[in-house]
């Protein structure tokens, strides 16, 4: 390879916000996210899909940024850890879980976890436990061992439930 | 002003963590160079030739580095950082491979590129040949030494290393009982979510470097890439950004990529970072765990244990920078509560063609835990006692303390247990997993076609190694508490947990004090985070720091209030008299107060100037005094302090598939005073799904050419959360040190050290087979059904 890589221009929607980015074809999600838009908050563990931290919203999916292409997600609505907090800039509902339960420590796996959590309590506002290690069972914590995230998602239910007024 | 130590209370690092605003090491550095290396592919191999050409046409290529490019300094070999003496045989690596590689991931070739994917495209590029040497892949076959690893290195010890209290040999020959046993731990890894990471920054016209890296000693690697790179301490900055997990793999330094990075960004002029992807963090940087164990136990009728003998050998991987550390570890924490008449422990730490071993939490205790452990259950089922039984029976007492097991520990002084009270433990533990009322749940499980385990592991921890820590208190004028220590941080919580015993000490609100790790431009002297050492050391440390500023403060503000010293106190941040609290002055004023201006730079400060008044026969600052309201401490205890814990678990085997599933899991710990308890239950939830993962599911696998066969997630089976017990059960005691001022131990390893134990011995009870080895698979407990039988299943 001696040419320079031909460039692609996308564009995104980036938590509320048009974005674009000219890449390669080859450049990941996850770079273009982190490196060409500088959202930074999107961790990458593993490069293969397996650890989950790399996870975003893609049209209100949870995805592996890692495991797309940034070409392929041109047009698309996307979600990153930045985008989470409420409109008023107090932390959502599972930000807030995860500080009052403890629910991180290194903090490195845990943007992943929450874009993962904040799609599962949407499609299961109230889940059971087994419901809840079911959501977060694809993303692997090295810290905490589970216990204060599973604490978390419960606790997320219950603040979604107080803040929306219900009992 | 309630008390901060003891509270739980919210983490002040998670705000940002929690909103993506975290700066870990591949955050940082956007216009940065980015590094590529090109690494063995063999295991032992000669260098023959190296050819560029085909990778000098990519674009945007920089340069490329190889051991030819290397100025006199960094053409030398690492350091080997932690000599001994029985250390006779050290190697460490060069920073880029001379004329061997000696496991598959060392670095031969350095390519810098202005994008990572383009420096890959040229590290591919690279033809690199070589002429393979046989490799030598296990302990079996390092033991054996058919072939060598380093031609220099006999037999590939690098170190053999004798310790010892008694007549161990003549107290075996008394002894009415003796059982030898044979006990084997595997390889895992600390595989922290982020892996290794440098940036460096050159500044041409000041001379000085700035080095980010996430490690867990900052001044650690100051040092060392200042000696490699011929600068005084002075011009090197290292800054520890957040660090995403270290687990004990980012306390080795320098590794080749963080005395590499900076050297060439010093040489091009431009900043330049290297990130770890999961493959080389694999290949590339450190493992741990792998060790065999030959035990000799003689012992009474009681089961008390007159004569322990422990032969064993460690797989020190290719190279030896960290020196003797974990099978130190091992020989000294085996003994965990209990003592033993007379023990002899010797260990051979051998080379290997595979990734280099340094210390993973727990660091050499797990393995000494399991050998332990393992030989008290097996004197247990010898002597048809109960196990809880034979540790009472072995423990030593509360009123023994404290405790000189003869030996000496890690830090090079003598182990001495400073306070414990393992009976009190065994008794919480008891009582918790329900260990009297097992047998008839067993029956009546078994009654049902189900067979279930219990198991117990027991240990002692040295905690709160030195040398040493220091803090720096300063009293801003806004009333902000700016506090720094030099170790540093990699998701403990250190900036709360410090902020709280600060906050209370100086008599302010915890939201106005802010901790700084890990950076030398804020605190220059430290040794690192390892060892479970923070709370100890550096917690010490800035409460003394903190109780110097308070001293000063409550000087100034007597002097100027006109009062007595010894009338005055700190509360909410007001330093104020006694019972009258409207009679105070504020800590921002206070310091405002002891810095005698010539400018007034707000209205504050104006009552600090020259025409302010105060008394004019005294000099502005007195001979003996300084400016500001600062305290700096430093706290080195006399050696380290210990703490303990047993661990029970009750688990489910599967009659037909052999998978073990973890029906409870109970923890009893003590370390010491718990400053905030939440905190320490979610170091002791990481370490014991740590403990699962080495116990279930984690080994390297090598195959016998030196290829790791699983590196990456999807193969080497780190738990998620489907494999961790639902529900950890914990029960503290607190008996405090007397060996620093908080009556603090450490907490960061101990969920980890009985795992592997622990569900060894549970595992052993419900399938009545010996358990000699881990980690176990399903498949391996199921050809251990198969191939032992019953010949030797427990009578």
């Amino acid at each position: 390879m001696t040419k320079p890589e031909e460039l692609h221009e996308v564009a995104m929607t980036v938590n509320g916000a048009t974005r674009t980015a000219r890449v390669p074809a080859r450049r990941l999600l996850s770079d273009c996210l982190r490196h060409d838009l500088g959202l930074t908050g999107t961790h990458v563990g593993c490069e293969h899909g397996v650890c989950g931290a790399c996870t975003i919203l893609l049209d209100g999916a949870p995805v592996r940024s890692c495991l797309l292409l940034a070409v392929s997600a041109d047009g698309a609505k996307i979600t990153t850890v930045e985008g989470l907090a409420e409109p008023d800039g107090s932390l959502s509902a599972v930000q807030q879980a995860f500080t009052e339960c403890h629910g991180l420590q290194c903090g490195f796996c845990t943007p992943g976890f929450l874009t993962t959590i904040t799609a599962g309590l949407r499609a299961v506002p109230e889940p059971t436990d087994d419901q809840i290690r079911e959501m977060v069972g694809g993303n692997l914590c090295r810290c905490t061992g589970y216990q204060n995230i599973v604490a978390s998602v419960r606790r997320a239910a219950q603040i979604q439930r107080d803040r929306a007024g219900r009992p | 002003m309630s008390s901060m130590f003891g509270a739980s209370v919210q983490r002040v690092e998670d705000d940002r963590l929690l909103r993506g605003h975290g700066a870990y090491l591949d955050d940082l550095g956007g216009d940065a160079l980015a590094v590529a290396f090109a690494r063995s592919p063999h295991a032992h191999a000669r260098i023959t030739d190296i050819d560029v050409s085909a990778a000098l046409d990519v674009p945007g290529l920089v340069a490329i580095y190889t051991y030819e490019d290397l100025p006199p300094k960094l053409a030398e070999p690492l350091p080997l950082l932690i000599p001994h003496p029985s250390l006779t045989h050290g190697r460490t690596p060069y920073p880029l491979a001379r004329t061997e590689v000696n496991h598959v991931g060392e670095p031969v070739a350095m390519v810098v590129a202005t994008d990572r994917y383009l420096a890959e495209d040229a590290a591919d590029l690279i033809d690199i040949s070589y002429e393979p040497l046989p490799p030598v892949v296990g302990l079996g076959n390092a033991r054996q030494a058919d072939h060598l690893v380093h031609e220099d290195v006999p037999g590939n010890v690098a170190a053999n290393a004798v310790q010892k209290h008694g007549d161990t040999a003549a107290e075996i020959a008394a002894a009415p009982h003796v059982l030898e046993i044979d006990l084997e731990i595997e390889r895992s890894a600390s595989t922290p979510l982020e892996g290794r990471g440098v940036l460096a920054s050159w500044d041409p016209h000041a001379k000085r470097l700035r080095l980010w890296t996430s490690t867990q000693t900052s001044t650690g690697v100051r040092a060392a890439v200042a000696a490699k790179l011929g600068l005084d301490l002075a011009d090197v900055d290292v800054i520890t950004p957040d660090v995403g997990g270290g687990f004990g793999v980012k306390i080795v330094h320098p590794w080749p990529e963080e005395v590499l990075v900076p050297w060439a960004a010093r040489l091009l002029g431009q900043p330049v970072k290297f990130t770890e992807d999961r493959r080389e963090h694999f290949i590339a940087s450190a493992h741990e765990r792998a060790q065999q164990h030959h035990v000799t136990v003689g012992f009474d009728d009681e089961g008390r244990i007159l004569g322990l003998d422990v032969r064993f050998w460690h797989d020190n991987g290719a190279y030896v920078p960290y020196g003797l550390i974990v099978p130190i570890v091992t020989s000294t924490q085996l003994l965990g509560p209990y003592k033993a008449r007379a023990y002899r422990v010797e260990f051979d730490s051998l080379y290997t063609n595979t990734v280099l071993v340094t210390p993973y939490r727990g660091a050499g205790r797990p393995h000494g835990c399991f050998v332990m452990e393992r030989t008290i259950d097996a004197i247990a089922a010898a002597l048809h006692l109960d196990r809880t039984v034979v540790r009472e029976r072995n423990f030593i007492q509360p009123d023994e303390m404290p405790y000189d097991q003869g030996l000496i520990f890690q830090d090079g002084r003598p182990l001495i247990y400073d306070s414990g009270d393992y009976p009190a433990l065994l008794a919480k533990l008891k009582e918790l997993v329900g260990w009297d009322e097992f047998a008839a749940a067993k029956d009546a499980a078994a009654a049902q076609g189900r067979r279930l385990g219990i198991g117990l592991a027991c240990y002692v921890e040295g905690t709160g190694v030195g040398p040493y820590e220091g803090g720096h208190v300063v009293v801003e004028t806004s009333g902000k508490v700016k506090v720094a220590t030099g170790l540093t941080s990699q998701g403990q919580g250190h900036q709360t947990v410090l902020a709280q015993l600060v906050a209370d000490e100086l008599g302010v609100r915890l939201e106005d004090v802010e901790v700084v790790t890990g950076d030398t431009r804020r605190f220059g002297y430290a040794v690192g985070t390892f060892a479970s050492r923070t709370a100890v050391m550096s917690g010490s440390a800035v409460t003394l720091a903190a109780r110097k500023a308070k001293e000063k403060a409550i000087r100034v503000a007597a002097d100027a209030l006109e009062v007595s010293p010894a009338d005055l106190v700190i509360a909410d941040g007001i330093v104020q008299v006694k019972g009258d609290p409207d009679s105070g002055i504020a800590l921002g004023t206070v310091a405002v107060l002891s810095n005698p201006l010539r400018y007034a730079f707000d209205e504050a400060a104006k009552a600090a100037t020259q025409f302010a008044g105060g008394d004019i026969s005294r000099p502005p600052v007195a001979p003996d005094d300084e400016p500001g309201i600062e305290g700096r401490a430093y706290f080195s205890p006399v050696r380290s302090t210990f703490a303990a814990g047993m661990h029970a678990a009750i688990v489910e085997t599967d009659p037909d598939t052999a998978e073990v599933k973890i029906l409870r899991y109970c923890v009893v710990h003590d370390c010491g005073r718990l400053i905030n308890p939440q905190i320490v239950e979610g170091q002791i939830h990481g370490g014991v799904a740590q403990g699962v993962g080495g116990a279930l599911y984690e080994r390297m696998a090598y195959d016998e050419s030196g290829q790791l066969q699983n590196a990456s997630f999807m193969d080497f089976l780190m738990p998620y959360v489907s494999e961790v017990p639902q529900r950890i059960e914990i029960d503290h005691l607190e008996t405090p040190s007397p060996l620093n001022p908080l009556g603090i131990k450490g907490a960061g390893e101990a969920g980890v050290i009985p795992g592997a134990a622990v569900l060894a011995a549970a595992i052993e009870d419900a399938e009545q087979i010996l358990i000699r080895s881990m980690p176990i698979s399903p498949s391996d407990l199921f050809e251990l059904r198969r191939a032992h039988g019953q010949e030797e299943a427990l009578s």
